[in-house]
């Protein structure tokens, strides 16, 4: 009746797992109990959860990151801890079972559950805004892939209190992580989440070229468009161009985990390493995925705070889709050690190497673009700045790395553990939180405190080094990732500094949290009532801050790169324009829907209990089937409605 | 060249540089559906890809060339191209809004279609009656996975095509009904370009 689904799947007898989880129940419980005693549902049903506006979707997304980095860095802070204490006779506290299924959430959380959703996020509220137009192509998918994100990781959470994550590591590689050897349910939480939410991205990178191909202000052509939504264009083909693989990979590893396919078995003619290259295949793009758009924020974030328009444009477009297409030539860079022979570690090493060079271009066009502005010191171009740096230091260990005689050597230590965290801190994180400081005024409002936000940006900056620098020299030393119970007591002293580094980086993330208190509470004082609070180049600082559902009364008509710069520079016209009806696309349940029933179908899957599988995959099919049969989508503003709307925005008198 | 004169140039649209403004909505729906199904090619990719490293591994059991019967996998091939044909025709009709006409096509569709699949499942119950099931070796389980995903492509196209039939009897070929057919269409066809690639790589190949 209920699979393998039974009591002992809680695991009453482990304090640590049993605690967290009740705390975790119990906050999940108070803020749904507030939200009932308060009334507040039918306003996040109308407003929120059916809601298919572009930078509402892109709002919930962040959301969802940010909740989900207090979850990946909790994972963390355990793991140094653990390998701080664990040393000589000392075991520490978490036994290895536990520590493995740890590092392995981690990983999982902070690629899929973390800067996926950040990035997404970012790009869901900024594209359409930046393109001038009303909304992506397909605004209810938008609402689809967003919850089916959400799904994904309210699945991995489940798994703290229901049985066990997988103890693989992030990238689930068999035979480890096939039946033989987890015959239990970690590794099918894994799968399932990443199923799940691995559709919602594609569908989300098949939404946004749709877009930014198809739908764009007039006069927009392709080298108009701000870098921003270059950068979001290249990294959603490559959503398009990988994340299927990914998908084929885990229905292989389902397949031999629920049927005993022989894929990736030791027997019957498995081949384990086809994972390994297919995961890569996969995987190299995914950071391109993640740091494209990053570099996107930044070349926004220069431009304006520097107060000049992007030095060199197009080799940073050009670069930019270099990047995009050398990112499919490396995969194998990260298995030099499969043993493919000289020759194609050769190819692989030098096209990795190679990488350096678009990206190169990128970082002197940044630093041409600083050189004589007038720079504005404010939050956002201090994770600029500080991005470069740190960057420029990942990517030459990226190279070194690249050297496969030298891969051989540092190959599953923790200098690449430093290497991967350092472009990605370095890079995506700081990056996203560039474009929240920058973008969070258009999106609510009012801008955001920058003596908080400053202080997190130099906590996130000190503690990054403090805690990935001493890996860099404990991986020359000889220490491999994932240990549970540290070996050699002389790597002890610097693996405390790492601790102390990923206790600044907590207090950087607090300083955020305090900042985001300080401004709400402070925020009829810190209003931006013109919409461009921060002198903007491109068309999002165009409209008022927040944005009309509709964006643009009248579509912008854009005549050259940083279309907005172009028309203040010009003056704006003070003749009102003649307002049309606008057709908005009406809000719909069918995301949420959908993604519950995904959720039901993953769970059941997880646990054998079939019936409960077809049902929910029944359900699945019906909410598609009647989307698919409805018409009238769309609600229209009228003219009238939208000229109310605009004159009390503009602070104009009442219609005549 | 400035705005105004690109627009006197091509008419105001400027649709070649892409500086017309949004496109109508019908270009959007079958841009963005086309995109869906290049996806869906890379995902067959890599289907093809692990039985291409798989199709040697046969563990000591049978190999492709003692369980394909080529025969069948001929008419199965004819089923599934002349099913496009008559797809072809049917949207043509759609598009005249020969209702009448549509709604013949489509049957002869997917009269076509189920029959291919109903060769390809009795090949496979053959196939795991004769002991050569998917968990027999990697060699099979790269085919069954190949070949079914494609199968089950096949089946969500004939169940979409009565979901669309339906709507067509129930409203009319209107601009909305005349948008999903075109995407069904397109993933009728993709249907048919990757079946060339398993008729290909897996059964010509096999038994070669």
């Amino acid at each position: 009746m209920l699979g393998r689904l039974s009591w002992a799947a809680i695991p009453f007898n482990e304090p640590l797992p049993i605690i967290s989880a009740a705390v975790v129940l119990i906050v999940i419980l108070g803020v749904l109990g507030i939200i009932t005693v308060k009334g507040w549902w039918p306003y996040l049903w109308k407003e929120w959860i059916t809601s298919v506006d572009h930078k509402r979707i892109g709002v919930m997304y962040f959301t969802l990151g940010l909740v989900m980095l207090l979850r990946g860095y909790s994972d963390a802070i355990m793991m140094r801890s653990q390998q701080a204490i664990a040393v000589g006779n000392a075991q520490g506290y978490l036994p290895p079972e536990h520590f493995n299924q740890i590092f392995s959430a981690h990983g999982t959380i902070m690629i899929f559950f973390v800067a996926m959703p950040l990035v997404i996020g970012l790009m869901n509220f900024a594209v359409p805004l930046q393109l001038g137009v009303r909304d992506v192509a397909f605004p209810v998918l938008n609402s689809v892939s967003f919850w089916l994100t959400a799904s994904g990781a309210l699945l991995v959470n489940v798994s703290l209190v229901i049985g066990n994550f997988a103890r693989t590591g992030w990238m689930g590689y068999p035979p480890l992580s096939g039946l033989a050897f987890s015959p239990d349910v970690g590794p099918d939480y894994y799968l399932w989440s990443l199923q799940i939410s691995g559709i919602g991205t594609l569908l989300t990178g098949v939404n946004f070229v749709t877009t930014i191909l198809k739908l764009r202000a007039p006069g927009m052509i392709y080298f108009r468009m701000p870098v921003f939504c270059w950068t979001a264009l290249a990294a959603n083909m490559l959503i398009i161009a990988a994340f299927p693989i990914l998908t084929a990979t885990f229905v292989m590893l389902l397949l031999d985990r629920y049927l005993g396919m022989h894929f990736f078995t030791n027997n019957a003619g498995g081949n384990q390493m086809m994972y390994v290259n297919l995961f890569w295949a996969w995987g190299h793009p995914e950071v391109y995925i993640l740091i494209l758009p990053a570099f996107g924020v930044f070349s926004e974030v220069v431009a304006t705070f520097s107060g000049k328009g992007l030095f060199s444009y197009r080799s940073m477009v050009l670069a930019t889709l270099g990047i995009c297409i050398l990112s499919f030539m490396v995969w194998l860079h990260h298995f030099f050690t499969m043993g493919a022979g000289a020759d194609v570690n050769a190819f692989f090493g030098i096209m990795s190497a190679i990488i350096a060079v678009p990206t190169g271009v990128k970082i002197f066009n940044w630093l041409f673009t600083l050189f004589r502005g007038r720079i504005v010191f404010s939050t956002p171009i201090l994770f600029a700045v500080g991005f470069m740096v740190t960057f420029v230091l990942g990517g030459m260990t990226g190279v070194l790395l690249a050297v496969p005689p030298v891969d051989f050597v540092l190959h599953n230590s923790v200098f690449l553990v430093a290497h991967f965290h350092n472009v990605i801190i370095g890079g995506v994180v700081f990056g996203v939180l560039a474009g929240y400081n920058y973008w969070f005024p258009k999106a609510f409002g009012f801008t955001l405190d920058e003596r908080f936000g400053k202080a997190s940006f130099w906590c996130w900056l000190v503690g990054f080094y403090l805690a990935f620098m001493p890996l860099y020299v404990l991986g020359l030393m000889g220490m491999t990732r994932r240990l549970q119970h540290i070996p050699d007591p002389s790597w002890r002293p610097l693996l405390l500094v790492a601790e102390v580094g990923a206790v600044v980086i907590f207090l950087g993330i607090l300083c955020q949290i305090a900042q985001l208190y300080v401004s709400v509470r402070t925020r009829e004082s810190r209003r931006d009532l013109t919409g461009d609070p921060w002198n903007g180049r491109t068309l999002e600082w165009a409209t008022s801050s927040p944005p009309p559902a509709y964006n643009f009364a009248v579509l912008p008509r854009v005549e050259t790169i940083d279309a907005f710069w172009e028309m203040k520079r010009r003056g704006l016209t003070a003749v009102e324009p003649a307002y049309e009806t606008i057709e908005m696309p009406r809000n719909s349940p069918t995301g949420f829907v959908t993604a519950f029933f995904a959720v039901v179908t993953g769970f059941a899957a997880i646990w054998h209990i079939w019936w409960i599988v077809i049902l929910a995959l029944l359900a699945i099919a019906v909410t598609v089937l009647v989307f698919g049969w409805s018409e009238n989508r769309e609600r229209e503003i009228r003219a009238n409605e939208i000229a109310r709307m605009e004159r009390a925005r503009l602070g104009l008198g009442r219609p005549a | 060249m400035t705005i105004a004169t690109i627009d006197a140039v091509s008419g105001g649209l400027a649709r070649g540089r892409g500086g017309g403004g949004p496109a109508p909505t019908r270009t959007v729906v079958a841009y963005g559906f086309w995109i869906f199904i290049l996806s869906d090619i890379v995902m067959f990719s890599g289907l093809f890809a692990a039985y291409a490293v798989l199709s040697g591994n046969t563990a000591g059991g049978p190999t492709g060339s003692e369980l394909f019967n080529l025969r069948n996998v001929f008419i199965e091939t004819m089923c599934l191209l002349f099913s496009s044909y008559t797809c072809g025709l049917g949207a043509l009709s759609a598009e005249r809004r020969q209702r009448g006409r549509f709604l013949v096509f489509a049957l002869f569709t997917f009269v076509l279609g189920a029959a291919f699949l109903f060769i390809e499942i009795s090949e496979f119950a053959d196939m795991v009656s004769k002991g050569a099931g998917p968990s027999r070796s990697g060699f099979l389980s790269g085919f069954f996975t190949l070949v079914g995903m494609h199968g089950a492509h096949v089946t969500s196209g004939l169940v979409w095509l009565i979901y669309m039939v339906a709507q067509v009897i129930a409203k009319g070929l209107r601009p909305h009904v005349l948008r999903r057919l075109l995407c069904w269409s397109l993933f009728w066809h993709a249907l048919d370009i990757i079946w060339v690639g398993v008729l290909t790589l897996v059964y010509l190949m096999g038994v070669g």
